[in-house]
């Protein structure tokens, strides 16, 4: 008897998508490399070399927001959120240590050696002059260490993920009433990081966060490579471990909490457990994805928190489609991607004689239709076409086992 | 013989409407029992109560030799401590394939952590299997549960069950939508399953609770009305009246 059942092959056996994942996002990078102004024939400008890896920074957060809601079936609205934090976290020690140095080279021209408190006063000033202050507020207390800004890249995020879930999760808040409440988390987080005794710059955010410390040597053409590599990395190794998450039981127990809880807690699994679990874990992917986000983009401020980078984001993963992992990606991707084209202003106006549809206007009726159409026309995304084309190339594997990724009960979703 | 079960006193109560009114029931390690009553007699609310979705106002509820009382445990918790449950509709999951829904049940640690790093083993397959087996569906383990029949998806969950391997087993109306031989096997199943485990029936069906052919309880409006051989309980003019009678 040679039957086979899909607890029972190797993880890559069972997960093709990953190997094709690697192999194209490595070809990719190798491209990008070889296009680049830095390592290659100059053929892709810095400034979109930066989009590139902010693009992958966005993929790795939709493939987190895939496991949350495409896996486990719940909606977060919070966690463009946790992507900030994690940007504010690398930033605060980027700002720090970029001004450090300039306040050391400044103070170096007055002829006496600089005191310490001359330098940490001089750092206050340059990072707080603008909202009025004169001394770092206690949460910088660690600015100075790269190593513990970047342990608080995972911690905070983390520890708000785990103490938000721990109370919404415990009272059994679900559906929309979650959606609710993750997304009133964010906007609170929003409007507390507006204030500018916040001590994190109020609307000012953190700026400059480009310039390396160290590093002012280098040219940001190799810079945003670097960064670019990091990120792919970064998407590399998340997809490979959320694929691991999703493939084996774990990923069998968060689909059937999606699909009926109260069935599984008489299985004797303890669905609050596991949504806690996933929610933290997801949260934290999604604040390295922040971590590595916001150095390419230069800039982050608390409009970036604002709820509706996380609609964003449930958007890109519906249109590339719920449930499997490449299909966060290639709607995170696109969706970005597509969207930067529409409003930086490059989309030729579609002139119609009575009225002119300017794209940078029109681009979010348009986004907007798009969603409505996917989840009423095609419930699995973008990614759906790859069911279709495998349809073609395997007819005789119809109604065999589909392997885990397939078909998130999309329909029973859509009732809710 | 002591009981495994020991329902005493209980009494719920939903917006003034008293569901449960004092009930008291015991079973013991091995042991079929069906439950009967008439539509509100509060059958589902008793298993409710058991498996902890739904709190008594009063009353305690204790399970096993220790008599951990179930009163203070969540849904989960009282699914580790032995108790499984069938529902009256299948409830699989539709979307994972057989092998997976049999895996998903299959008596093992439960927290995330443990289930995250859990690997098959020769042992855990060759147990799917059987069971596979013994439900009838051993060729259909790489199917999509969605996929089978409604009577499929009866015995998937029936082995489902078996693989928690529960001290005591609730089952809600097996035999709905079942043809005449799949009723026949059910019958078979929950006799066998019942010579190591206590197996609590609750059926609407008199010919499938004779076929049982065992003690019988009759709930009525939230409390125990009569209870032994289903000839003596039929017998009972009580019975006769709130239940038969409309027959």
């Amino acid at each position: 008897m040679t039957r086979q059942t899909s607890v029972e092959r190797s993880f890559l056996a069972k997960n093709p998508s990953v190997l094709w994942f690697i192999l194209i996002l490595a070809l990719f990078t190798l491209g990008v490399t070889v296009l680049s102004e830095a390592y290659g024939v100059a053929f892709l400008s810095t400034s979109f070399v930066k989009t590139l890896g902010k693009t992958l920074c966005l993929c790795l957060v939709a493939l987190a927001m895939d496991l949350i809601w495409g896996y486990a079936g719940i909606l977060s609205l919070g966690h463009m959120a946790f992507f900030a934090l994690g940007g504010y976290m690398l930033g605060m020690w980027l700002m720090y240590a970029r001004t450090e140095e300039i306040v050391v080279a400044a103070l170096a021209q007055g002829g006496l050696p600089a005191t310490p408190e001359e330098i940490g006063q001089g750092i206050a000033v340059q990072i707080f002059g603008v909202v009025g202050a004169s001394e770092l507020p206690p949460i910088w207390v660690f600015a100075h260490s790269f190593w513990a800004q970047l342990a608080l890249v995972v911690a905070v995020p983390g520890v708000l993920a785990l103490v938000f879930g721990w109370l919404a999760f415990r009272s059994r808040v679900t559906g929309v009433y979650l959606s609710i409440l993750t997304q009133a988390m964010t906007l609170a987080l929003a409007l507390y990081l507006f204030q500018n005794d916040s001590g994190l710059r109020g609307n000012n955010g953190l700026s400059g966060l480009q310039n390396m410390p160290g590093l002012a040597e280098v040219s940001q053409d190799r810079v945003s490579v670097w960064f670019f590599w990091a990120s792919a990395l970064a998407l590399g190794l998340g997809y490979v471990l959320l694929a691991w998450v999703v493939s084996g039981k774990f990923g069998s127990v968060i689909r059937a909490i999606r699909d009926d809880e109260q069935r599984v807690r008489f299985l004797g699994y303890s669905v609050e457990g596991y949504k806690l679990f996933v929610f933290t874990l997801t949260a934290v992917i999604a604040a390295i994805a922040g971590a590595l986000y916001y150095p390419q983009a230069g800039i982050i401020n608390p409009a970036e928190l604002a709820p509706i980078a996380s609609i964003y984001l449930a958007v890109w993963v519906a249109i590339g489609g719920r449930g499997r992992l490449y299909g966060a990606v290639i709607g995170a991707a696109f969706v970005s991607l597509l969207s930067s084209w529409f409003t930086g202003g490059r989309a030729p106006s579609v002139p119609l004689g009575f009225y002119t549809i300017n794209w940078v206007d029109w681009w979010l009726v348009l986004l907007g239709l798009s969603f409505v159409a996917v989840t009423l026309f095609a419930p699995k995304g973008i990614g759906g076409v790859f069911d279709l084309w495998q349809g073609v190339r395997a007819p005789d594997r119809k109604g065999a086992a589909l392997g885990p990724d397939d078909g998130a009960l999309m329909e029973k979703e859509a009732k809710e | 013989m002591s009981a495994l079960l020991e329902v005493s006193g209980v009494s719920v109560t939903f917006d003034g409407f008293r569901a449960i009114n004092n009930l008291s029931f015991s079973i013991g390690a091995q042991e079929l029992r069906a439950i009967i009553g008439p539509n509100g007699a509060g059958k589902t609310t008793f298993m409710d109560i058991v498996t902890g979705k739904t709190r008594p106002d009063t009353g305690s509820v204790t399970f096993g030799e220790r008599s951990v009382s179930l009163l203070s445990l969540s849904e989960a918790q009282i699914a580790r401590a032995g108790v499984g449950r069938k529902f009256q509709r299948p409830t699989v999951f539709e979307d994972q394939t057989v092998a997976e829904n049999l895996t998903m049940a299959l008596k093992a640690h439960r927290a995330p952590w443990r289930v995250l790093f859990w690997k098959e083993r020769p042992e855990d397959r060759t147990r799917v299997e059987a069971l596979a087996q013994e439900v009838g569906l051993a060729d259909h383990l790489p199917r999509k549960a969605g996929e089978l029949s409604h009577g499929q998806k009866q015995w998937l969950e029936i082995g489902m069950l078996l693989a928690q391997e529960p001290r005591l087993l609730l089952v809600d109306e097996p035999a709905a939508g079942m043809t005449l031989a799949e009723r026949e096997h059910t019958t078979a199943l929950l006799v066998e399953m019942a010579k190591t485990r206590a197996v609590v029936v609750v059926e609407h069906d008199m010919e499938f609770v004779r076929r049982l052919n065992c003690k019988v309880t009759v709930l009525h409006e939230g409390a125990v009305l009569a209870e032994g051989s289903l000839d003596h309980v039929t017998k009972n003019q009580q019975v006769i009246e709130v239940y038969l009678g409309r027959g």
